[in-house]
Formats: structure tokens, C-alpha cells, sequence
């Protein structure tokens, strides 16, 4: 186990079976291992299908892995059940990407907070009182406390949302695209919302994003997917200045930038095509029938993540023969 | 104003659209009023609810009721040179313009298609009505070129294939397909990468602006990423419930704005390029469109706000050559 590692998973998997077939397989996280310091952000991005969100969920325990190993504060969670899977619920949480669909739309807003509190029987006194002091946690009001989720709006309700999940005090949060719904000035005021409960509570995220922007805002770390693996992963700062990977650089160089000279003056890395699917991925690296490095080698054997430099690792076998 | 300017495509002056709902009446455009050069690229931005699409889909009277364009004048340039006010002429006239001359793409590519038809008939549908005397087969023909032009793998097979047997950006690429299908002058975008990813999205866009080259064509580009916006855009008009606030070349709204919203909007912005501290945010929410502030419409949000407006509109002034803006501060000055 690394050192201040509060999340540590190795080789997970998980595959889902496609219906009338007993051999075919969606491999949607296939073989992902990665280590989440206390009080740090792991930013997760990739484009849709590469199972960022099935790699969150079943590392919250949500789904049940195929096979790997998820080691959370130096408990095996792997396997755990009954009480002691509650425990790690507790102390692990999730908010999901669109607030209008994670809310009950037949329970208030007291009563959806009150769920957790009472599950685990946390003791907090007058509930009104304490849940008053909460929502002013995240900035709303307690005129919202009898309210139904459709009489609010949409950054409201992502509020609601996040402190559902923190209310039980967790060491660690699961946030799968949390801003992709709002516009950009409720998104601002949610990821620094969610920056300034970091600090407060100590918190340790993971930050699932199709947004690269975003990522690099929130991240001290990033890992980037594709088709069900990590390709590369570091230290972000590491990661946006010297991608390794040739689908990071790809993926960086498509994004708009919001500056008109610098826009017009980049140039653009187009990739070819789509991602394959994920029932039948490629043979070896799965980004070689779209990479433009792509070598005998590549078609033939699957890279291993090897370090490039400090706190950067990455997945290709261009980088893998150089050293 | 009676004609167009030199160069001009497309002229809206003073427009007005109401929606008539139960809860009362939303003013969702207030007298926005911009122009379309010939090639060029503008972009409308804002938030959601500020009124860009309605703006757009007023142009070409697809405004529905309960909502009714109220005043306004949107001259556009036919392709035989005639001039029409696109807002008062026939039915006959507007339905040869629409899809032919002006053509959308909406933003959510999986409702524009029918999911009862194949690709090749949606584009043969969009020919046949513009062109009733081609035949099937040319038609065809020109359906697999120009799935072939927006980069859609085997078109031969494709034109046979129904919108659900096609990926998201696949079938964002045929309604653009569909809608380049009559060599538009106008080509409409609403959103049109909002629900792709990253490297979809630039393939989108490096297509739009190739074929705006090839033919000519202008665009008006609807989006709330400021990133697509400095990529694409010419000019842009920032819009704030339901006018126009601030307009200009992309360089001076980018680097030189002047209205307080524009500004914040542009900080709202993550780069992805620089590593920032601290996002600002506007603080509060866009107002309800039944009952607009008095005044100017950002006042209630905006930190530099002052007794005049409140009271009073601002009006759409000069700074520079080409660069407008609507707010108190700059005209006093």
C-alpha cells in the first residue's frame, strides 16, 4: 500500500453480460488500477462509453467488481456485506451527474436529508435545527426545507445533492460529472462549492468529467480513459503539460480554448473515427487502430503503465522502448 | 431601415417574440437586433433562457404558439438577389426559403430525425421539396456525397441505415449533412456539439468551418462554450434575457469587454490551458422573463449597479469601431 493512500484499487473489472449471449461481454472497466491520497482530487476523464462512470460506481461498491481489488483505508472492500458494507457507505458517497433524476421527486427536501441521518443513526440532536446549520453548508436557505425537488432549480438542487452525500461526515465522494447539467455560472459556483467543502471536511474526491476544463481546475491528479482502461494518469499539472499518451494529446489538443488568437493560431490533432466498441475491443493496445504511431508491436501485445517521469505514468509502447 | 448593406446576408432589426402561458406573458426577445455578413460567422451567447434560440427560430417564423413574434424586421438576401422581409412575406415564399436558402441544425440530433426513416430518405425528402423535378437516383447519389463530406464512414451503407442504428456524432453529422443538402446561404447551429464528446466535437467543427469555405455560406452559431465561440465566431452578440447586451469582433468582446456581464461570463470560463486558483461566478440567477427587471435586466445581479439602472434602459452604444455595448457605466463615460 503507497503511502497516504485512503483508496487503493488494483487490476479492477467489471463486465456487464449483453443479453443472448453467454460469452459476449461489455468490458467496461477492464483492468484499472490507481491510488487516491487523503484530501487530494482525482480527476477522471474520457470521452462517453470508456466507463468513467462504471469505474465510480463500482468502486463505491454500487456494482459488483468482476474481479480486482478495492482496498479503502486499509480495509479489503472488495467482497465486504451487511454492516460492514454499510460502514463503508457511510464513509464513502456518491453525487450523480443530473440532479433531476437523483432526487426523489416525492420526498421533500428535510426528508431526503433525514434518510442518512437516521440509517445510520447519527445522533444530531433537534433534526430542524441541525439541518438548518447544513444547508447553510452549501448556501441555501431553510425555506428550502420543505420544499419538493421540482420547486427548485437546477443548481439548487445539485446543492441538495452534494450535502446528502457529505451529511454523514465521509472521508471520501464519488462525483460523477456533477456540473454537465448547469450552465456555466451555477457550474463556477458549484465547483468552488464543492473546493471549499474539500478543505472544510477534508474530503477526498473523485472527479468524473467529460470536461477537461473542469478537470483541470478541481484535479491535483488526473487519470484518462479509454475503452475501460487507464492510459495515463499523474500528476495534473505533469499531465497537461507533457501528455504522453497520443490519445491525452489528442484529446487536449480538440479542446476549444477561450482565447480567439490562440485559438486561430493552434493546431488541431484530428483522430480518425470513433471509439471501438466495447464488446470487442481490438487486440493489444486498444487505441492502435486510431493512433498514428501505431507499430507492429501495438496490434500484437498489450503496454504496461510504466513511469515516464515523477508522478506520471502512461500506457504506450512508444514511451515503453525508449527506456 | 429599408435595405441591406453591401454584403449583407441577413438583417434583424428591433425584434420582439412574447410567449402567452398560463403563468403570464415571457418576454423572451426584447428588440435584438443584428446582422450576417456573407462567409462570416457570428455567434449568440449566453445562458440558458436569454433567448438565443428563440431569437434564431424567430428569422424563419418557427416560432409556435402561445408564442408570437410581435414587431421586428429580418431582411435577408435571396439567392437571386431579391431582398424579403423574411417576417411578412408568403407562406409559399417562406417555404421555399426555409431548408433551401436558411437551413438549421437543431441541437439535439437524435429528436431532429425521424426514427422511421433512413438517412438517405431524409436528405432525399429535403431535395425532392426544394427540387421536385431531380430524380431519385441523382438524389441519391448527392446523399452518399455528402455523407461522404461530413466524414461518415461508408455512405453507400449508411444512407440505408435508421437514425438508431447510428452513433450520436454520426447522426449529428447527417442532420448537418441533411441540412448542407440544398447549399444553404444561411446555415443555423443550435448547440450543435452540446452533447458530443471533445473529439467529436472538433471534428464537427473543423467541418462546418471547411465547408462554410466551399460554399460560401454564413453561420450563426448558438453556444454557451466561450472555447467554440473564440474558435469559430467573427463576430459575437452576447445576449442576457432577451437582448442583446454586448456586441463585437471576438477579439474585442474577448479581450476587451466592456459590459459587467460579458465580463463575468468570460471568468466563469475554466481554461484548460491555465491553472486558476479561483473561479468567479455571477452571483445570483437569471431573472424570470414574465416579470423582467426594470431598467437594465442585469441589474439585479451586477456588482457595479447604480441608481439610473434601475429606473432606466441602457441603449446598445459604440466604443469602438464595430464593438457595442448596452450598460450605464460606458455611456456616461
Amino acid at each position: 500500500m503507497s503511502e497516504g493512500a485512503l483508496l487503493e484499487v488494483s487490476n479492477l473489472k467489471k463486465y456487464f453480460s449483453v443479453r443472448g449471449s453467454f460469452t459476449k461481454k461489455v468490458r467496461a472497466v477492464d483492468g484499472v488500477a490507481f491510488c487516491i491520497r487523503r484530501g487530494e482530487t482525482l480527476g477522471v476523464v474520457g470521452e462517453s462509453g470508456c466507463g468513467k462512470t462504471t469505474l465510480g460506481k463500482t468502486v463505491l461498491r454500487l456494482l459488483d467488481p468482476t474481479s480486482g481489488r478495492i482496498v479503502f483505508n486499509g480495509v479489503d472492500v472488495t467482497r465486504v456485506r451487511g454492516a460492514r458494507l454499510r460502514e463503508y457507505w457511510r464513509n464513502a458517497q456518491m453525487v450523480f451527474q443530473d440532479p433531476h433524476t437523483s432526487l426523489n421527486p416525492r420526498m421533500t427536501i428535510a426528508s431526503t436529508l433525514l434518510e442518512p441521518i437516521r440509517q445510520y443513526r447519527l445522533g444530531v440532536g433537534d433534526e430542524e435545527a441541525f439541518l438548518v446549520s447544513q444547508l447553510e453548508l452549501v448556501g441555501l436557505t431553510k425555506e428550502l426545507l420543505y420544499r419538493y425537488p421540482h420547486e427548485l432549480s437546477g443548481g439548487q438542487k445539485q446543492r441538495v445533492a452534494i450535502l446528502r452525500a457529505i451529511i454523514t461526515r465521509p472521508k471520501f465522494v464519488v462525483l460523477d460529472e456533477p456540473t454537465s447539467s448547469l450552465d456555466v455560472s451555477v457550474q463556477a459556483q458549484i465547483l468552488d462549492l464543492l473546493k471549499d467543502l474539500q478543505a472544510k471536511f477534508n474530503l477526498t474526491y473523485m472527479f468524473i468529467s467529460h470536461d477537461i476544463a473542469v478537470i483541470r481546475y478541481v484535479s491535483n491528479r488526473i487519470a484518462v480513459m479509454y475503452l475501460g482502461k487507464i492510459v495515463e494518469i499523474g500528476l495534473a499539472d505533469k499531465v497537461f503539460e507533457s501528455p504522453m499518451h497520443p490519445y491525452t494529446q489528442f484529446l487536449f489538443s480538440a479542446l476549444p480554448i477561450p482565447d480567439p488568437k490562440l485559438a486561430k493560431s493552434k493546431k488541431k490533432l484530428l483522430i480518425p473515427g470513433e471509439p471501438p466498441s466495447p464488446i470487442n475491443p481490438p487486440p493489444g493496445c486498444k487505441f492502435h487502430p486510431r493512433c498514428p504511431h501505431a507499430v507492429d508491436i501495438c496490434r500484437r501485445q498489450e503496454p504496461q503503465m510504466i513511469e515516464v517521469e515523477k508522478d506520471h505514468y502512461a500506457s504506450c509502447w512508444l514511451h515503453i522502448k525508449k527506456q | 431601415m429599408t435595405g441591406l448593406r453591401e454584403g449583407e446576408v441577413l438583417r434583424v432589426e428591433d425584434l420582439h417574440v412574447r410567449f402567452y402561458t398560463y403563468a403570464g406573458v415571457v418576454y423572451a426577445v426584447s428588440g435584438v437586433s443584428f446582422y450576417v455578413m456573407e462567409s462570416e460567422t457570428i455567434a449568440l451567447v449566453g445562458e440558458t433562457g436569454c433567448g438565443k434560440t428563440v431569437t434564431t427560430r424567430a428569422i424563419a417564423r418557427l416560432v409556435e404558439p402561445p408564442g408570437r413574434i410581435e414587431r421586428g424586421v429580418a431582411l435577408f438576401r435571396r439567392r437571386n438577389g431579391k431582398v424579403v422581409d423574411l417576417l411578412k412575406i408568403g407562406d409559399e415564399e417562406l417555404r421555399q426559403i426555409r431548408g433551401d436558402e436558411i437551413a438549421y441544425v437543431f441541437q439535439d440530433p437524435t429528436s431532429a430525425l425521424d426514427p422511421l426513416y433512413t438517412i438517405g430518405f431524409h436528405i432525399h425528402e429535403t431535395v425532392k421539396a426544394h427540387n421536385s423535378k431531380t430524380n431519385k437516383k441523382d438524389i441519391l447519389k448527392r446523399a452518399i456525397k455528402l455523407l461522404k463530406e461530413v466524414a461518415i464512414p461508408s455512405p453507400e451503407a449508411r444512407i440505408k441505415n435508421y437514425p438508431h442504428e447510428l452513433s450520436g456524432g454520426m447522426r449529428q453529422r447527417s442532420v448537418i449533412a441533411i441540412s448542407l443538402s440544398n447549399n444553404p446561404r444561411l446555415l443555423i447551429a443550435d448547440e450543435p456539439t452540446t452533447n458530443l464528446d471533445v473529439t467529436i466535437q472538433v471534428q464537427i467543427l473543423e467541418l462546418l468551418k471547411e465547408l462554410q469555405k466551399a460554399y460560401k455560406m454564413s453561420l450563426i452559431l448558438i453556444t454557451h462554450n466561450m472555447g467554440i465561440v473564440a474558435e469559430m465566431a467573427d463576430r459575437v452578440y452576447v445576449m442576457y434575457a432577451g437582448k442583446v447586451v454586448e456586441e463585437g469582433l471576438v477579439e474585442q468582446v474577448f479581450y476587451n469587454p466592456q459590459h459587467p456581464y460579458t465580463k463575468l461570463l468570460l471568468r466563469a470560463v475554466p481554461n484548460p490551458l491555465k491553472k486558476i486558483e479561483k473561479l468567479e461566478y455571477i452571483p445570483g440567477t437569471v431573472p424570470l422573463l414574465t416579470n423582467p427587471p426594470h431598467g437594465c435586466r442585469f441589474h439585479p445581479r451586477c456588482p457595479f449597479v447604480m441608481d439610473i439602472c434601475r429606473k432606466e434602459e441602457p441603449q446598445l452604444v459604440g466604443v469602438e469601431k464595430g464593438h457595442g455595448v448596452a450598460c450605464w457605466l460606458v455611456t456616461k463615460k
